[in-house]
Parts: structure tokens; C-alpha cells; sequence
């Protein structure tokens, strides 16, 4: 057994690093830090920066444009950019779409299509979830008529998240009622200036906006924006959730969260004392660091497991259930260091990390709420549950 | 041994009930606790006429009620309705004004309001840890932060140290540099920078009566978070029974029922402690009752609010719907006058100290 990367991965561990010290914008990683969003100008402009380098589509082999990494090389990288506070790749297109189409598209949809994912000209956003389809997905009730060359789309997709930024989306559409739910499910590619849709916004939690519901009147759409076959669309859903899955740890974003209250704990002052040197709080913290440490190596051992065989198991349900709960855990103690000072309203605190409490700390309570979603979305971890009992538990 | 309220209450508790429930509606709260003034001071007046205030205050300082129980009936009915109107500065000032024998008609009257300014940046919880002092002609020096209501109020009671005792001294808050602000939780409050204000010392020595104050705004604090989590639970519950996935209710997953009934396992231990603390408000042990209930409203909040979350799944998470804001709150509520963290270690130094 050896913990340690081998030697051509620790060289590619110093270039991600060096790539990124000269690289990654300031204002971004700054507010990548203050956990306030970014605007979609600041997404894009990662993106591009990466795509020049080729390291933007880090899922995609060779042939359509990725750099062709093993996991271990991309389990670095995603690493590395957490430590150096990148952003996050936005996934829809580049991590869901884009492996979907090489596995399932024509030649001409992936043509016409995977260009356009790498140069940012297209968003994609990812229409899923609808209000009575969520953890039940295979009942959605979104239903694409076929009249002629064309597909009439009627219904409501929601959760979309960072649709205000999209100007495409796919879908999955009941095409058939007929069989199980599963049987009638197609996947199709909307453009979203198609007459008929309706982009909404949902306000969050926090006050922010991420998501939207989108309604889709009588919307019509070529036959050739069908992704595989009519109504085999659920093997294809199955197969980009297994692509949601890898990075579901989220350890990279536990160990910023880790450093992050680190800091608040030494600089926090009780009276006479730091934070640190209340026994409750600093417990509390050792806790979760003792979690974070085991995680590191339960994601590494599954990691190489997936190297070996070439997909990821059922385990990493297991990597979501612990992942989010460390991560929520975090932002818990995050906020609760602030005492007080975690209560200001962010929008409301214009000259916030002056008057309000140490630099980086206007948005932690708003991000401890926000977190909660992780252990909702990407399939809850109740879901998640289901799968290891089915898979594990041989009842 | 009886645990019904009395007539009086009784009747205190149906007519605020009544009033919430018809004439503030938790949408109109949500409507006006994001926004200047952070609530809605023609209802405050409405409160006041109710005679809601001086249910809150001793008859010794001209109310009819002030105790623990009174304290607590009507902040569960408050927490139910997920108020933010500043009643809880106005429990504490009450105490504060009694214990000074200043007269406080035109605080139960609702014409003039006050806030509590007791903590700092560095001093968060601990009356002793303080750094504000006050100058032998009573000028005050320092910051008070996150002061709950102090976005309305025009005077400010004030925790200083002269030497190293602590005083409570009366500042107008014209007199004081005071930056108002929203909470992420709904309502307001202030920062209190004191710049060689002018004060009046109104209570020497008074760390016994700041105590006193604590304790009643622990209870309410505690009574109000017994509210919140039971809408809370009942939210839950009626979702688990409605919402609908894999062509059923997705209460009859065994899985959702268990974590169901834990939160109401934990509701009635907070409910439990909370009327122990209420019932030992006015003793000799007020703040050892008061800091248990502190911590174990803390434990459950958390719990009860994070469950509602996820129980409910994505629908939760938004702010239209309002078990959100309960959660806020729930979680908030955490972070005043003592969290989980600090209430432990008061009961652990009681243990300490057999």
C-alpha cells in the first residue's frame, strides 16, 4: 500500500498549480472565497481561460477535445483548483451534455454540438425535475408529441439551475405512456429562444437566484434534437447521473471550508481568548477534521477502484452521504464561529467585512442555508440510501 | 401539580392567537422583515393597544404579568406567527428599567422603544468579556453589536465597565452613531458605535440585573423557538402526507417516519425545559435553568429546522415557501444571548463547581 502519487502525477500536480498561480484572475478567486456569486461574465471568462490551456472538458477523451486524464489526473486538478479557490466548472454542458452526446449522439449532433460546449457559445442548462418528478423522476409528466417532422413540447420542467444564463437546454420528455414510467422517456435539445418557454426565476432560501422553472406552451422542436432513441431516454438519464456523481465528495470544497474556519477559529476573539481555545468549539472542529481526513482516503480508495474498473460503483452513494454532511458541518461551524456577526442580511451590509466581522465572512450564514440544498439535489441522500440498500444490502 | 395555564393567560394567549393568526399572517411577515424598518410599526402600535406589553411586564413595574409562564405563553404564540417585531428587547428592557425603578409607562404603551446593547464583536455572549467603558462623568466608549431592535429604538440601554464593574447606563440613541441593518433571518438591528457619548448611569453594579434581563430574553427566546418548531413539524408532517412519489405518500416511507417523530421527540424535551426555565425565571437558579434551556433549544433547532429542509426536499429551500423562514429563524436564534456552545459551558461549570 502507498498513499502517495506516483511521481508523473505529482509533476502534473506542480503544473495544475503553477498553470493556476498564473492564471486564475484575482477578482474571481476572491469571490470564489467570499462565496458571493460570480456573474456569468466571470464563468465564462474561466472557461475560455481553460479551454485555451485544454483543460476545460477535463471528462471528454482525446479524440472530442479533453485532455484525455485518468481519474487520479482529474481528481488533481479539481483538487488543486479548490485549494486556489477556481471556480467551478459550470457541468451541464461540459460534464453532463457533452459525455452523453459522445456516447449516445449522431455524428452530426456531435459535430455540430461539442465545439460549441468547449468555445462557451452555447450554455446548456439541464431540465430534469419537475414539480411532482423530483426524487420520483421517471414520473415526469412533461409530454412531447410527435406531429410530423417535429415534436410538440407541453409542460414544466424545474430546479434548472443557472437557466437566466442558458440559451439551450435538454431535456427528458415522456414520449409514450405506455410500459413502465422508464419506457417513455426521451431525451431531446431545446433551444430555448423557441417560441413558447417561459424562463422563471426561484428565489432561494438566502435570497439568491440559481434556479428557475421553466414552462414549455406548445413547443416545437426538430426530431433530429432527439438524443439516442425514442423512448430510451431513462438508460441515458441513468448514465449522466453516474457523470453527476464523480466529485460528489466534494472534498476539495471541504477542505477549503476546513482551512476557512481554521482561520475564523484562531482569529475570533471570546474576551480574553480565541475561539480555539474554547474546548466546545475547537471538539467540534477536530470532529469534523478527523471525518474530512477519512473521506480524503475513502474518495482516493473508490477513485482507484474506478481506475481499475472503469466506472464508478454504487459506493459513491456513500461518497454523497458523507461528502454533503461534512460539507453542511462545516458551514455550520462557519457560521456559528461568527456568533452575532453571522446575522446580518448579506444584500444589507455594503461595507460588510469592515464593519461586520473578519475579511471573507459576510456570506456565511447565507452559505451555511444555501448548503442545504446538497444534500437534496443530484438525487438526496435518502436516494441515495435506496441505492446502497438495494445494491449492498442483499435483502 | 398542573400544567394547564390559568384563566388569565388563557385568555392573553387566545386574543394575541387570534390577532396573529387574522391581521399578521406569516406572509405579510415575510413581506415586511426584509425591509426597512425590518417590521411594521403600525402592528407594533396594534400590540401595544392589545395590552400584549404589559402582559410582559410585572405588576410591580405597572403590567399585569412578567412572569416566566407569561413571558413564555406568549412568545410560543409570537414564534407560531414568526414575528419580528422587537418584543424581545422590550422583555429585557423591562427587567432592566424595573431594576433601575425608572418608570417604563411609555415603553408598555408602545410609544417609546428600547434596545438592549449588551454585546460586542469580541464579546459575543459573556456579560464579563465586555470591553466598553464608561468614564466617571459617563461617557461610553466602544461598539455594540448586532443589537436586536435597535434599528427602531431611541434609546439604548448600555453595558459598560467603569473599572471592572459592569453598569447599565441610558444612551439616546440621537446621541450615538447607530448603522442599521436587516438580519438573514428576517427583522432588524444596529450597531452601536459610542464615541465619548454622553450617558446617564441608571443601575451600578449591574451585573445582577443584566442577568435578570438575559434570563427572561432566554426564555422568550427558548418559548419562541417552541413555536417555530412545532409549525415547523406540522409543515412537515402535512407534506409527508400530501406529497406524492413513487405512486404514494412519501410519509409511508418508514425511513421519513422515524426522522418525523425524532423531531417531535425533541419538540417536547425543548417544550419541557423551556417551562422549567420559565418556572425558575424569578429563583434563585434562573440562570442555570435558563442556560440548559439555552443549549437544548439550540441542539433541537438545529435538528428541527435542517430535518423540515430536508424532509420537504427541494420545495423547502425557496423563499416562497415559508418553512424556510422558520428555518432561518430556528437556526438564528441560536446566535443570541448565548449559543449551544456557551450555554454548555455554564452548565459544565456548574458541575465543575460541586
Amino acid at each position: 500500500m502507498d498513499l502517495n502519487f506516483s511521481d508523473q502525477e505529482r509533476a502534473f500536480q506542480s503544473e495544475v498549480q503553477t498553470f493556476l498561480a498564473e492564471n486564475l484572475p484575482d477578482d474571481i478567486a476572491a469571490k470564489v472565497r467570499l462565496g458571493d456569486g460570480l456573474t456569468k461574465d466571470m464563468m465564462d471568462l474561466w472557461h475560455s481561460i481553460l479551454n485555451a490551456k485544454g483543460w476545460l472538458a477535463t471528462t471528454w477523451p482525446k479524440a472530442f477535445g479533453g485532455p484525455g486524464w485518468t481519474p487520479v489526473q482529474k481528481h488533481i486538478f479539481e483538487e488543486e483548483c479548490c485549494r486556489a479557490y477556481a471556480p467551478r466548472i459550470v457541468p451541464f454542458g461540459l460534464n453532463m451534455l457533452g459525455p452523453v452526446l459522445q456516447k449516445f449522439g449522431t455524428a452530426e449532433q456531435q459535430e455540430s454540438i461539442l465545439p460549441r460546449i468547449l468555445s462557451g457559445e452555447d450554455w446548456w442548462c439541464q431540465g430534469y425535475s419537475e414539480p411532482g418528478a423530483g426524487s420520483d423522476l421517471a414520473s415526469l409528466k412533461t409530454r412531447a408529441i410527435r406531429e410530423g417532422d417535429a415534436y410538440i413540447i407541453n409542460g414544466q420542467k424545474t430546479w434548472t439551475t443557472l437557466g437566466q444564463h442558458a440559451n439551450k437546454i435538454f431535456c427528458l420528455v415522456r414520449t409514450s405512456s405506455e410500459g413502465k414510467p422508464q419506457e417513455g422517456i426521451s431525451f431531446v435539445l431545446v433551444d430555448l429562444d423557441t417560441p413558447g418557454i417561459e424562463m422563471r426565476p426561484i428565489r432561494l432560501i438566502e435570497g439568491g437566484h440559481e434556479v428557475n422553472e421553466v414552462f414549455f406552451t406548445d413547443v416545437r422542436v426538430p426530431v433530429s434534437n432527439l438524443v439516442g432513441e425514442e423512448n430510451k431516454g431513462w438508460t441515458i438519464a441513468k448514465f449522466l447521473l453516474s457523470h453527476e456523481r464523480t466529485g460528489i465528495a466534494g472534498v476539495g470544497f471541504s477542505m477549503q471550508a476546513l482551512e476557512e474556519v481554521k482561520v475564523l477559529a484562531h482569529t475570533i476573539r471570546r474576551g480574553a481568548k480565541r475561539l480555539i481555545d474554547d474546548p466546545l468549539f475547537a471538539a467540534r472542529l477536530a470532529k469534523v477534521e478527523i471525518d474530512l481526513e477519512a473521506m480524503k482516503i475513502t474518495n482516493l480508495r473508490m477513485l482507484f477502484q474506478a481506475q481499475k474498473q472503469g466506472a464508478p460503483g454504487p459506493e459513491t452513494s456513500m461518497l454523497k452521504i458523507k461528502g454533503t454532511v461534512i460539507n453542511q458541518e462545516l458551514r455550520d461551524l462557519a457560521r456559528r464561529a461568527l456568533g452575532p456577526l453571522a446575522a446580518p442580511f448579506p444584500g444589507h451590509v455594503t461595507d460588510g467585512n469592515i464593519l461586520f466581522g473578519p475579511a471573507d465572512t459576510a456570506f456565511n450564514a447565507a452559505r451555511y442555508f444555501n448548503n442545504r440544498k446538497t444534500s437534496i439535489f443530484g438525487g438526496s441522500n435518502e436516494i441515495q440510501r435506496n441505492i446502497l440498500t438495494k445494491t449492498m444490502l442483499e435483502l | 401539580m398542573d400544567f394547564n395555564l390559568t384563566e388569565d393567560r388563557r385568555m392573553v394567549l387566545d386574543t394575541l392567537s387570534r390577532y396573529l393568526k387574522d391581521q399578521y399572517p406569516v406572509e405579510h411577515r415575510i413581506k415586511v422583515a426584509y425591509d426597512a424598518p425590518f417590521h411594521d410599526p403600525s402592528k407594533w402600535s396594534e400590540l401595544a393597544e392589545l395590552g400584549l406589553f404589559s402582559a410582559l411586564a410585572k405588576e410591580s413595574v405597572g403590567g399585569f404579568g412578567g412572569t416566566g409562564f407569561d413571558i413564555a405563553v406568549i412568545f410560543e404564540a409570537l414564534g407560531k406567527a414568526l414575528n419580528c417585531e422587537p418584543v424581545l428587547p422590550l422583555v429585557m428592557a423591562s427587567r432592566l428599567l424595573g431594576s433601575a425603578g425608572l418608570d417604563q409607562q411609555a415603553l408598555l404603551e408602545g410609544g417609546h422603544s428600547y434596545a438592549v446593547a449588551i454585546s460586542e464583536p469580541d464579546a459575543p455572549y459573556e456579560l464579563t468579556d465586555i470591553s466598553c467603558t464608561a468614564t466617571s462623568d459617563h461617557r461610553l466608549n466602544g461598539r455594540k453589536s448586532t443589537i436586536y431592535g435597535g434599528q427602531t429604538a431611541q434609546t439604548f440601554l448600555v453595558a459598560a465597565k467603569a473599572g471592572s464593574t459592569v453598569n447599565l447606563y441610558q444612551v439616546d440613541a440621537n446621541d450615538a452613531e447607530v448603522i442599521s441593518y436587516g438580519l438573514i433571518d428576517g427583522g432588524g438591528a444596529a450597531e452601536v458605535l459610542l464615541d465619548d457619548t454622553q450617558a446617564e448611569l441608571i443601575v451600578e453594579n449591574a451585573a445582577h440585573a443584566l442577568s435578570d434581563a438575559m434570563n427572561a430574553g432566554i426564555v422568550a427566546l427558548c418559548a419562541e423557538a417552541v413555536g417555530l418548531m412545532t409549525v415547523s413539524y406540522e409543515m412537515t408532517a402535512d407534506y409527508l402526507r400530501q406529497r406524492k412519489q413513487f405512486g404514494r405518500p412519501i410519509g409511508s416511507f418508514q425511513a421519513l417516519q422515524h426522522r418525523a417523530v425524532d423531531m417531535l421527540t425533541e419538540i417536547e424535551q425543548a417544550r419541557s425545559i423551556t417551562i422549567k426555565a420559565a418556572a425558575e425565571l424569578d429563583g434563585k437558579q434562573a440562570s442555570r435553568y435558563a442556560s440548559m434551556a439555552k443549549n437544548l433549544i439550540g441542539r433541537a433547532s438545529r435538528l428541527v429546522a435542517e430535518e423540515a429542509i430536508q424532509l420537504h426536499g427541494g420545495i423547502a429551500m425557496t423563499w416562497e415557501y415559508p418553512v424556510s423562514h422558520f428555518a432561518k429563524r430556528l437556526i438564528m436564534l441560536d446566535h443570541q444571548l448565548g449559543d449551544a456552545d456557551h450555554h454548555l459551558s455554564k452548565v459544565m461549570d456548574d458541575l465543575a463547581s460541586v
